[in-house]
């Protein structure tokens, strides 16, 4: 072997093995991204607002976020032209959602229908993320109270406090699929304290479905669907909502039709009398507006 | 002969000693602070990131930056919501990088303290747009350490973000961003 061939050799042996001098013709590049550490990256903006049209959807507002809605359902559009489609008559809920931190928020409202007043805590469990923690879906629990305060229909009967109460419970589980697609199915019970004739379960179970679907970054559209499924009354028909939501920074507009008067979930899910193939449709809209009451804590360096 | 290899051998090695030294030429940053503000009669925008990624060598002036997007923490979370959403759209593009060149860093004197004015041009890529940038900066020798600082101003429609003109009056046109690092040497 000559003494070239093997400075050549030794040559390639201490570059090959020596990172260093390897190190010392890298492009900055490489060693920018192995610094970069492994993050969460949580889906966000499922929904425009916390509600689908009438009930939840899986997203919260902000920690420190109140959440002012203010909700209108008009008369049904076959009522015709003298009542102008419905637009004489306006059912409305008042509502005030806060956010106690980004999982948990909590809210009260009040609905002109019925004199309702009604709260709920929600808790979403589980937030959809890939990356560092990946969870392909995202869930949680509402559970409400309503109380109804129409004064009763006959006084002569004994009319306890314990009657006018309402509640229900509802777990919601969903996807984000892709940036302007998200589906979610909400297994519901709502429970009666008092119903008016005993053939009527006290506890009402249903399955919903909602979907939404963005048009572009700022506009949406929404579906929602809840099925009863231990259904008595003939009467009484399953809701079905569709809706456009259009955000205008701190605005989130609702503009829907569905069959539903009331806005609670005692009301939509097991209450619903419209029937869609009858035109007993109702337009409305929910107007949400938030307001940062406690700023984010930013993180010290 | 053999005292004729050796000789070459250690030649060699000398040489890749020298690659050594410019290894130490890097300076490295993992939580860099860049933020940006805007103000406007209606409202101060303001968002903060605390984790950007810095590299820079100071033989040759090269210098990079990686930044998350969704790592902007800003006051009101809604505005985080629609700054990821709607305008930066951080799940189709995740980061926002610079790559360039100090051009002048052979007057920073990496052995005498003190504060160095420098020029910076280089290329900056967000929401899927390239875009030439220079600006000014300085850069503060102290001790060993470097610290840099630099700001610069960023027009939106120039990385093809559309402001609706319902909130054009809630942003301004160009938006000032500040970009602070403290680096540390960069040893294998």
């Amino acid at each position: 072997m000559s003494a070239l061939t093997k400075f050549f050799i030794i040559v390639i042996a201490v570059y090959t093995f020596n990172p260093i001098s390897l190190f010392a013709q890298d492009d900055l590049s490489a060693l920018i991204e192995g610094f970069e550490e492994p993050v969460i990256n949580y889906a966000s903006a499922a929904f425009k607002t916390t509600r689908v049209i009438n009930g939840h959807s899986f997203e919260n507002v902000g920690g420190g976020v109140m959440d002012v809605k203010i909700s209108h359902r008009f008369g049904f559009l076959n009522s015709g032209g003298y009542e102008l489609f419905g637009l004489d008559n306006a059912s409305i809920r008042i509502g005030l959602d806060y956010g106690i931190t980004k999982q948990l928020m909590v809210g009260i409202g009040r609905s002109s229908f019925e004199k309702t007043y009604d709260g709920f805590i929600k808790y979403k469990f589980f937030r959809q993320s890939t990356g560092e923690r990946n969870m392909p879906i995202a869930a949680a629990l509402v559970s409400t109270i309503a109380l109804k305060t129409i004064k009763p229909s006959d006084p002569d009967i004994p009319n306890y406090f314990s009657s006018r109460l309402y509640f229900s419970n509802q777990l919601i589980v969903g996807r984000k699929f892709s940036d302007a697609f998200t589906i979610q199915i909400m297994p519901t019970v709502v429970h009666r304290n008092l119903v008016a004739i005993s053939e009527e379960p006290n506890d009402v179970f249903a399955l919903g479905i909602a979907a939404r679907q963005k048009l572009s970054k700022r506009i949406a559209i929404n579906g929602e669907y809840y099925y009863q499924l231990n259904k008595s009354d003939p009467e009484i028909n399953n809701s079905l909502s569709l809706g456009f939501d259009i955000e205008t920074g701190g605005h989130v507009f609702q503009l829907h039709f569905t069959n539903s008067t009331s806005m609670i979930e005692k009301g939509f899910v097991t209450e619903t009398s419209g029937d869609w193939l009858n035109g007993d449709i109702h337009f409305g809209f929910n107007v949400s507006r938030v307001f940062t009451i406690v700023g984010k804590n930013r993180k010290k360096p | 002969m053999q005292n004729k290899l050796f000789f070459v051998s250690a030649l060699s090695l000398f040489f890749l000693m020298q690659g050594n030294v410019n290894g130490q030429s890097k300076y490295y940053d993992k939580n860099c602070d860049v933020s940006f503000y805007s103000h406007t009669p209606i409202e101060d925008i303001e968002a903060k990131n605390t984790s950007a990624v810095s590299v820079l060598d100071v033989e040759s002036g090269a210098l990079e930056f990686a930044v998350l997007i969704k790592a902007f923490e800003f006051q009101k979370s809604l505005m985080q919501e629609h700054f990821n959403e709607n305008y930066m759209e951080s799940e189709k593009f995740p980061k926002a990088t610079f790559k360039g060149q100090v051009t002048n860093i052979s007057s920073v004197k990496m052995t005498t303290d003190g504060n160095y004015p420098i020029e910076i041009t280089g290329t900056l890529t967000m929401h899927g747009v390239s875009k030439e940038i220079s600006t000014t900066g300085t850069i503060k020798v102290s001790g060993g350490n470097i610290g840099g600082r630099s700001e610069f101003l960023v027009k939106p429609e120039d990385f093809n973000i559309a402001i609706p003109s319902v909130v054009k009056e809630k942003i301004e046109k160009e938006l000032k961003v500040t970009v602070e690092a403290n680096y540390s040497a960069y040893t294998n």
